[in-house]
């Protein structure tokens, strides 16, 4: 069994609101900022996994994203998996 | 009639739902909690209200992987009713027992308030004018994609609406149900609106209990 890495990026469609993003732009433009136009905040997620092989590592992470990680209804996500060195 | 009572750890609308089943419908009711898988032969299940898992990652997602749905979707398979209140839809959509998911309210903040409804689809015209429901939510946002939403319309699957949108919710949607009209998801409370001891704003009307007898007719049909 090898070591992997991985880490995902969950972010809000565009199409949906993103409450957090729209409080620190709501707090910058309370204090005179005018040059931020759009902040949206997501998800950073690291996870560590044994597998067989890259192939088995991709699939662990990708069912695991679809199960967990992010709802497809509202938000994509990003998916990088990469073997550790032993 | 026996109603199971799926419990996660966070639920926190369980003992208002039973205590309004035991008290005002005489009905059996069995906690299932979300550790164990259970034997579905309930005539009925509600998933009641709260903030299981403490809405960790997404309101519902944790929940919805638990022992007990997987129990749960048997159930429905075999075609008895679910519904899911507050938390409970959420963990329905997450589930994907119910289509679209609910996000934060569109002003960003917990709405607790009695709200007027409107029945739609199979539901038309079976509520008073002045029917209303009280909700307690910060995540009641109904989404979908366009699709979706056509197809959810077509198929008669929205059962209550906002007369007056609080939470920014797609098509006003309050509450849906499966293609079969077997699952259903809603925000508002029902639970809330039948008995003075549960709550201070009391409705004259027993709004809550017009609800529950919609739901009891699809016992055994």
């Amino acid at each position: 069994m090898k070591k992997y890495y991985a880490t995902a990026i969950v972010k809000f469609k565009t199409s949906v609101l993103e409450p957090q993003g729209k409080a620190i732009l709501l707090s910058l433009s309370e204090k005179g900022h005018k040059e931020f136009s759009q902040i949206r905040v997501g998800k950073f997620i690291e996870v560590e996994l044994v597998a067989e092989n890259d192939r088995e590592a991709q699939a662990k992470i990708s069912q695991l994203a679809e199960d967990y990680l992010y709802n497809s209804v509202m938000e994509t996500c990003e998916l990088k998996v990469v073997a550790q060195e032993s | 009639m026996r109603a199971g009572i799926l419990v996660f750890p966070g639920s926190n609308c369980d003992r208002d739902l039973i205590s309004v089943l035991e008290n005002e419908f005489q009905i059996q009711t069995e906690i299932l909690w979300h550790t164990e898988h259970f034997e579905p032969h309930h005539d009925l299940y509600f998933l009641p209200g709260g903030f299981s898992y403490g809405d960790y990652l997404r309101t519902g997602a944790l929940a919805a992987q638990c022992r007990s749905i997987a129990s749960l979707r048997r159930a429905a398979q075999n075609g008895r009713p679910v519904v899911g209140i507050c938390n409970g839809f959420q963990i329905l959509c997450e589930a994907k027992l119910l289509p679209g998911a609910l996000v934060r309210n569109r002003d960003l903040l917990h709405i607790c308030e009695w709200v007027p409804l409107a029945g739609a689809g199979r539901w038309q015209d079976c509520f008073p004018e002045n029917f209303a429901l009280p909700i307690s939510h910060g995540e009641g946002n109904f989404l979908c994609n366009e699709d979706e939403l056509k197809a959810i319309e077509d198929r008669g699957q929205v059962l209550l609406r906002y007369r007056e949108n609080p939470n920014g919710s797609l098509a006003d949607i309050a509450g849906i149900c499966s293609p079969n009209g077997r699952i259903i998801g809603l925000m508002p409370h029902p639970e809330r609106a039948l008995r003075p001891s549960l709550d201070l704003a009391f409705s004259r009307e027993r709004f809550g209990r017009l609800f529950f007898e919609k739901v009891f007719s699809l016992v055994s049909k």
